[in-house]
This record gives C-alpha cells, structure tokens and sequence, in this order.
C-alpha cells in the first residue's frame, strides 16, 4: 500500500500541471501583498470610512489581517486548483489507456482507489502548506505583526496577537479538511470520466450550484442548507470570532462559536468519507476497458 | 418686559469663572505627563481585549494613547477632549447650575460655554468639587464629535488634578456598520453576544496605575 501511494505521489508531482497551482497561489497572494503594501493606506481608510466617529490606533494593516483578506480572496479558488489533480486521478489513467495496466498489480481495486485518494489528499495538504507560507508567514515577515481587526457584518472584533497565531493554525486545517472534500467529489466523478476536463467541470459545476443555493435565504432551501458541504466550506471563519465578557471585553482563547467548527467539521469528514465510500464501490464494480 | 426679565436672571446667575480658574491653576502645575494604565473597551458592535496602554500628555492639549504593540479602537477625539480644552478656553463664561452630589462628593455644578462660536466646544458643564479642587464629572458636547460623559476617579495623583480612572460614555446606537467592508455576508441568524448589548451607552474606561508628571519627552510621540 505505501508502495502504491508512492508511486501515485510520483505520478502527481511528475505533471508539470501540479505546479501550476502552486504557481498561481504564490503569484496571487503576492499580487495582493504588492497592492496591499503600496496602498493598503487606502484600504484601512475605506475600512475606518464605515465607522465615522471613531479612529484606529496602531498597526492595522498587518500580517494577520493581509492574511485574512488573502484568505478570504483565495480560498474561493482554491477548490478549483484542488480538483485539477483530484478529477484527473482515474480519469486520467483512463485518457492515457494505464487504468487496465494498473489493476493488473497485485493489489485489490479498493486499495488502488484508497491510495490515490491519499496521493490527492497529500497534495492538498502541500498546497494548503504552501497557502500558509506564502499568505501567512510571508506577510508576517512583510507587514509585521500586531493585533488583528476583523470587520464582520455587524461587529468588530479585536484579538490580541499572541491570540492570532494558533487561529490559522486551526483556519488552515479546517480549510484542509474543507477541500479534501472538494478533492472527494472530483475524485468520484473521475471515475465515470476518460478524460480530465468533464470531472473537473463537473466539480466545479456542483460547488458553484450548491453555493448559489446556500446563499439564497428562501426558506425551502434552508433546510437542505446544513446538510450542503458548501455551507460549511467557509467556516474557518468562526475561528476569528472570540466571545465576551459582561464587560463586553474578549476572552483570549475563546472561539464564539466552536460548536459550529465541530458541526463543519462533522459534515465535511462525513461527505469525505461517503464520496470515497461510493468511489470505492462503484469503481470495484466498474467495467474497466480502457 | 420678559426680556428685561431675562436678562436680570442671566445677569443674577453666579459668575464660577473664579471656580473655574483656580481649577485651572491647578491643572496648570502639569506641563506634560506620561501614564500607563488599562484600558477597557465596552461598545456594542466591538470586541475587544481589556490591553495595557500609554497615554501621553502635553501642555495646551496634546493627548495620544498608545496601546502596547496592538490597536485600539476610540471614539474619534473623545479621550483627547480632556479638562484642559475646557478649562483652556481663555475665553469663556461659566455659570452657576446648582449643586449635586457625585460619589458621595458634593459638587458645583458649572455650565462652561465658549466664547469663541468657532470653538469645537459647544458646552461643557462640570460637576466641581469644590472643597479638593477636582472635576469629579463632566457632560461635553463638541461640534465634531457629539456628547461624551466623563466620569473621573481620583487617587495618589489628585494633588495635580489627575484621575486614577476616567470613564467615557457616549451613545452608541447610531452607529451601524455597513455589510461587506472585509467581504463578510453572515447570515442574521448568526446573532451574538455584542449584538445583544445593542442600544446600549458606550463606555471606554482607563484605569492609571502610574504617572509620571513634568519629566518632558519627546514630541515626535504625538506625530
């Protein structure tokens, strides 16, 4: 099994299109440090202009917020670059005419479905690595560190900087867990294709669709909504919210709402785990010819 | 005949402008000082940390809090309104309201207006007490920056007209911030415990815990 999960890793990261996505993220996050650095001034007085009356003190524009806003542009598209490599894992074989060559090694179906899943989830885990590096510690190093301001849709929310740190930590492994449910769903619709680019559309298909239908507050749609990964995707979110006091003063190293993580969480591991459930028993069935 | 009337009662009212500048020659013996202290934010739509802060301070009015390696967010010129823009004025009238009890300390109650219409200041009334020679509470409405109640606590440091603790509130219910500045769309379920404290009074308090008075420092701190 680790044999196979290496080969498949070497399979991965032998296609120069693996690296595009590590190329448009590192290009990305530095588009936006190169703006932000040279008028990221202008940013904070749009922010501030929405709370006439009041003035912010201190370094607002720092690493901690860059990387929030980084986040908030670049985990949209991240999914994209996720599926990619994760729709083209059989699909791909298929394309190329190795998928009968491959399941005539000595190993069952399940474990080759298995070890390419765990091939596509390490690659997400490295992309999701090479994210932090560049949108977090890079922007440390760039803008500094400092307490973080976040403008949520009703409130403000200060967290002290020795309070920031271990929120990414949990923000990128959330995100982690997020589109390795991403990379499920394309993963399972490789195995119906025999070539790359209709799982990848699909995929993309299915997140644009639920998400429309996630952000539309009609109330037939709510209660299918919990139940919708997408929903859940941007949850990383919640890690940035603190409760409080009776003084209305924030508790360091209080989340407002971590039961809605867990629930996230739940949702994401329990499609993760389904969608690699019915990719296995539908590819151990499937007529393989090509 | 009722503005001749008027016109006696105004005339009638006790001058505290004497109150007034004994008050100010008080506050006078600071030239400049530094303090540290804790400042405790309690506004509806903000949460923030209780956090250590400096405050400096120079002779007429310049005032600027620094939060120790992080941001605060204040009212726009509330806490550098301090009791020398009032009693700085030069020109002013300040008149007798009555008297009151503020914590246990009896007060004069002085209305403080400027002479000079273009003064930010439109009023400011004084809660005096006059037996220790401290502002114990002040009402103070600027053109800029509205209504803000002051509320001052003294300790080693009254000897100058210095408060160990000073309480800002302000209303806060017409604030509302505008959906998307940093691309959040939340759904209104998602209510929480700041939102529950809506139409409340806002309230910033810094609690001193040192001062350092008259020993100068360098101006590049208010640029």
């Amino acid at each position: 099994m680790w044999k196979l999960l290496q080969i498949e890793l070497y399979k991965i990261f032998k296609r120069p299109r693996t690296y595009i996505a590590f190329g448009t993220i590192a290009s990305l996050i530095m588009i936006v440090q190169f703006g932000l650095k040279l008028d990221g001034k202008e940013y904070v007085d749009f922010m501030l202009s929405t709370i006439p009356g009041f003035e912010l003190g201190g370094n607002v524009l720092n690493g901690y917020l860059v990387c929030y806003i980084t986040l908030m542009m670049l985990l949209i598209n991240v999914p994209l670059l996720v599926t990619i490599i994760s729709a083209d894992m059989i699909s791909g074989e298929a394309n190329i005419g190795t998928l009968r060559f491959l399941l005539a090694k000595p190993y069952s179906r399940a474990q080759l479905i298995i070890a390419k899943f765990l091939a596509t989830v390490i690659y997400t885990f490295l992309l999701l690595v090479w994210l932090a590096l560049f949108a977090l510690l890079l922007n440390m190093l760039l803008f500094g560190v400092s307490d973080m301001v976040i403008f949520k849709s009703s409130y403000i929310v200060v967290i002290k900087s020795n309070d920031v740190f271990w929120r990414y930590l949990g923000a990128f492994g959330f995100a982690f867990i997020a589109m390795t449910t991403v990379a499920a769903v394309g993963f399972l619709l490789s195995i119906f294709a025999e070539n790359s680019i209709g799982p990848i559309v699909g995929t993309m298909s299915i997140i644009v669709f639920f998400t429309v239908i996630s952000t539309l507050n009609i109330p037939l749609y709510s209660a299918i909504k919990p139940y919708l990964f997408v929903t859940h995707m941007n949850n990383w979110k919640e890690f940035f919210d603190e409760k409080v006091d009776l003084n209305n003063s924030t508790i360091s190293g209080t989340i407002q709402n971590p039961q809605r993580i867990i629930n996230s969480v739940l949702v994401l591991l329990g499609h993760t785990v389904g969608l690699l459930a019915v990719a296995v028993f539908i590819f151990k069935r499937k007529d393989v010819l090509s | 005949m009722f503005l001749l009337l008027g016109f006696s009662t105004f005339a009638d009212a006790q001058d505290m402008a004497p109150l007034v500048n004994k008050l100010k020659a008080k506050l006078d013996q600071v030239n400049d000082y530094q303090a540290t202290g804790v400042l405790k934010t309690d506004i509806a739509f903000i949460k923030a940390p209780v956090s250590r802060v400096k405050v400096y301070f120079k002779k007429p009015n310049r005032f600027r809090l620094v939060k120790d390696g992080g941001i605060s967010i204040l009212p726009k010129g509330g806490l550098s309104v301090t009791l020398n823009n009032v009693i700085d004025l030069g020109n002013f009238v300040a008149l007798a309201a009555g008297d009151a009890t503020v914590d246990g300390f009896a007060v004069k109650i002085v209305k403080v207006l400027p002479g000079d219409d273009a003064n930010d200041l439109v009023l400011a009334t004084l809660y005096i007490d006059e037996k220790n020679l401290l502002v114990r509470k002040a009402n103070i409405t600027t053109r800029e920056n509205g209504t803000y109640d002051i509320g001052l606590t003294y300790g080693k440091f009254s000897s100058y007209g210095l408060a160990d603790k000073v309480v800002f509130s302000f209303n806060t219910k017409n604030y509302k911030l505008p959906k998307g500045v940093t691309l959040e769309f939340d759904d209104e379920a998602k209510t929480t415990d700041a939102e529950k404290l809506k139409n409340k009074k806002g309230r910033v308090e810094i609690s001193y815990d040192n001062y350092v008075i008259n020993k100068g420092f360098d101006d590049n701190i208010f640029k």
